[in-house]
């Protein structure tokens, strides 16, 4: 504590040099406390904000091992451990539950990660600018179609004999499909859709790392005979990796994390069974139900968020064994 | 971006595409294809959407459109405008968008502009306790049960109080400030005796027109966009927004506006449809186009200012 804080001139901004060598930190820190007093003023009210609707409702997540009745409050409420939660795991739902969450998202993880990729590497190389800029402006649109409209779009068009799909198989003779109505459809019209509207928003980040590739290494590669294809591979793919990880990272522990509302509004009868996620689970036994189990529900909900949690350290950990690359 | 993108390019200037490997030449021939391909799969469906919504009903359910409108007709704006729980709806979206927006930029702005300042004590923990609630939240009914019992449900309150901040928006703009604001701007403003206050107003406000700019939208869009707050909040139908009120006319296909519109029908109009796919394919198609309109009309105008909110976020990532 002693040591004079002469290293990180940043942090002590705003005094004079000739001061600057005889600040202790803790005199620093002191001095910049009494001296920022207004900024602890200003995060006052975010500060309340944070604590109380994002970490109140943690501490709420108490009542997953409680039987919760609202009349008697949380801290009323009695004790009964792990029973909410062991009664999901011997649900008849759990295993259906659990796995469609599951596959749905590493469905789209599959597919819907690497394709914005891709178009981002066809966008880098197109050689006609103001096509290309077209191309952009267009697949970054569906990006700001609500969930809902997208849902009405979907319906329009894979809808059973009056969706544009089904008419066209039709004109060319074939059988129709109940694409939305069938749970085997489900997951492809779901993860299909989902792309076709995320892919070229997702595609900009790549972009932008695709223009931070050093030219040079290309100017080289060129002037030993290297071919587009084989700088791609060998100087853009490893140049665009960190930010590939590092949101590999981030999308893996989303894993669990599946869009609430697309699933719930594609949802019916007969696609139920691939669509019922944990997300839309918990919505039902805990507040569309007519007698809601709030307790259940929030142990639902709270299983899936600790085990995304832990799915998020896990990768992240990998990630920084095998890559260097992590997120903290 | 784009700029940036050329200089990496040199490939494509007159004077070496001549030099060209053959298989280079192939290769932006497959990558055209591709992209083509790409850009029609995205279109197509827009332009289908569009043009249905332009169309006579009929021949929408007739399955003869699929590319530009058959017998081009307004009808279905005509049934789109005179339907009321829409307006209803557009108007609570409108209110919660603006004063959401506002309140949403107050709030990000007051706890970026301390996270950006490397004087400030504190900004780590800080940092953490926002960043933590991007990984890990408390879930859909503890939240629920907060709000309840703060009295917040089935008020417009409960749509814009409880969502103040989104902490990347926070990343994004901290990382703006750090970037752009030099610390020695701080240093000379408190020697000349600007107060913390002032600096914000003075200094911090007048260089962040682009990132305000970007979180302004990101924020607005949000608002406009809402669905599940309002379908977990809101009972009451005069504080709804937009999304739930085409919820039930796109998704669940069940609505009021049909049934009133019903009376209005001639006999002639339902040779071959029923009654109710005929103002589905009305109202349907045109609805599509309204809600999404007034996000979609000013999107070619700000479109440079949302990537550029993705890679500022880039940057940090």
């Amino acid at each position: 504590m002693s040591e004079p804080l002469v290293q990180s001139a940043p942090r002590s901004a705003g005094l004079p040099a000739s001061r600057r060598r005889t600040l202790t930190k803790g005199r620093w820190t002191w001095r910049n406390i009494s001296r920022n007093w207004e900024m602890y003023l200003m995060v006052l009210l975010p500060v309340v904000w944070l604590i109380v609707f994002m970490y109140l409702p943690m501490y709420g997540n108490v009542i997953a091992f409680k039987r919760f009745v609202p009349a008697r409050g949380i801290l009323g409420s009695d004790w009964i451990g792990f029973d909410q939660f062991i009664r999901f795991f011997q649900s008849f739902k759990f295993r259906e539950i659990m796995w469609n969450t599951f596959y749905l998202n590493a469905y789209d993880l599959v597919f819907g990660f690497p394709l914005p990729i891709v178009l981002a590497l066809i966008l880098h190389y197109a050689p006609w600018q103001r096509y290309r800029k077209t191309v952009q402006m267009v697949t970054y649109a569906p990006h700001f179609i609500s969930t809902v409209v997208m849902v009405g779009i979907i319906m329009k068009l894979f809808s059973q004999r009056i969706g544009l799909l089904n008419v066209g198989l039709l004109q060319f003779g074939m059988q129709e499909v109940n694409f939305l109505g069938d749970a085997a459809w489900f997951p492809h019209v779901y993860v299909w859709t989902g792309i076709w509207q995320s892919m070229g928003w997702g595609a900009i980040i790549f972009l932008a790392a695709l223009a931070a590739v050093d030219p040079e290494l290309h100017e080289s590669a060129r002037v030993d005979g290297a071919t587009i294809w084989r700088r791609m591979w060998h100087i853009d793919i490893p140049g665009i990796l960190p930010v590939i990880i590092i949101l590999l990272i981030l999308r893996s522990g989303q894993i669990l994390n599946i869009g609430f509302e697309k699933v719930f509004l594609m949802q019916n009868p007969l696609n139920i069974g691939a669509s019922e996620v944990v997300d839309t689970y918990v919505y039902k036994v805990g507040l569309a139900s007519r007698s809601p189990n709030f307790s259940y529900a929030t142990a639902i909900g709270l299983f899936k968020n600790l085990l995304a949690f832990l799915l998020l350290l896990a990768v992240n950990r990998i990630s920084k064994r095998l890559s260097e690359t992590s997120l903290w | 971006m784009v700029r940036a993108t050329d200089r990496t390019l040199p490939a494509s200037t007159g004077a070496t595409r001549i030099r060209h490997a053959r298989e280079d030449r192939v290769f932006y021939l497959i990558n055209g294809v591709l992209m083509t391909v790409l850009f029609i799969i995205v279109i197509y469906p827009l332009i289908y959407i569009v043009s249905s919504s332009f169309s006579d009903a009929n021949e929408v359910l007739a399955g003869r459109v699929w590319l530009l409108p058959r017998k081009p007709s307004l009808e279905g704006y005509q049934a789109v405008f005179e339907f009321k729980q829409l307006w209803v709806g557009y108007g609570n979206t409108a209110f919660y968008t603006v004063f959401g927006t506002v309140y949403n930029l107050l709030m990000t702005m007051l706890v970026a502009y301390p996270l950006s300042r490397r004087d400030f004590v504190g900004r780590s923990l800080l940092m953490f306790l926002f960043a933590f609630t991007m990984f890990f939240q408390g879930g859909l009914i503890p939240t629920y049960l907060l709000i309840r019992s703060l009295g917040l449900l089935d008020t417009r309150a409960v749509m814009i109080i409880p969502w103040a901040i989104v902490v990347w928006n926070v990343i994004i703009t901290r990382t703006y400030l750090e970037a752009n604001v030099p610390n020695e701007l701080y240093e000379a403003a408190w020697v000349d005796g600007a107060s913390n206050t002032r600096m914000l107003w003075a200094i911090v406000v007048p260089v962040s027109g682009p990132i305000i700019a970007v979180i302004t939208l990101f924020y607005a869009v949000m608002h406009w966009n809402q669905f599940f707050n309002a379908l977990i909040y809101l009972r009451d139908e005069k504080l709804v927004p937009l999304q739930i009120v085409l919820r039930e006319i796109l998704v669940m296909n069940s609505s009021a506006a049909i049934d009133d519109l019903m009376a209005d029908i001639t006999e002639e109009e339902l040779l071959q449809m029923t009654k109710r796919e005929y103002l589905q394919a009305l109202i349907q198609f045109a609805l599509i186009v309204v809600a999404t309109v007034p996000v979609l009309v000013a999107y070619p105008f700000v479109q440079k200012y949302f990537v550029r909110g993705v890679m500022i976020g880039a940057i940090k990532g």
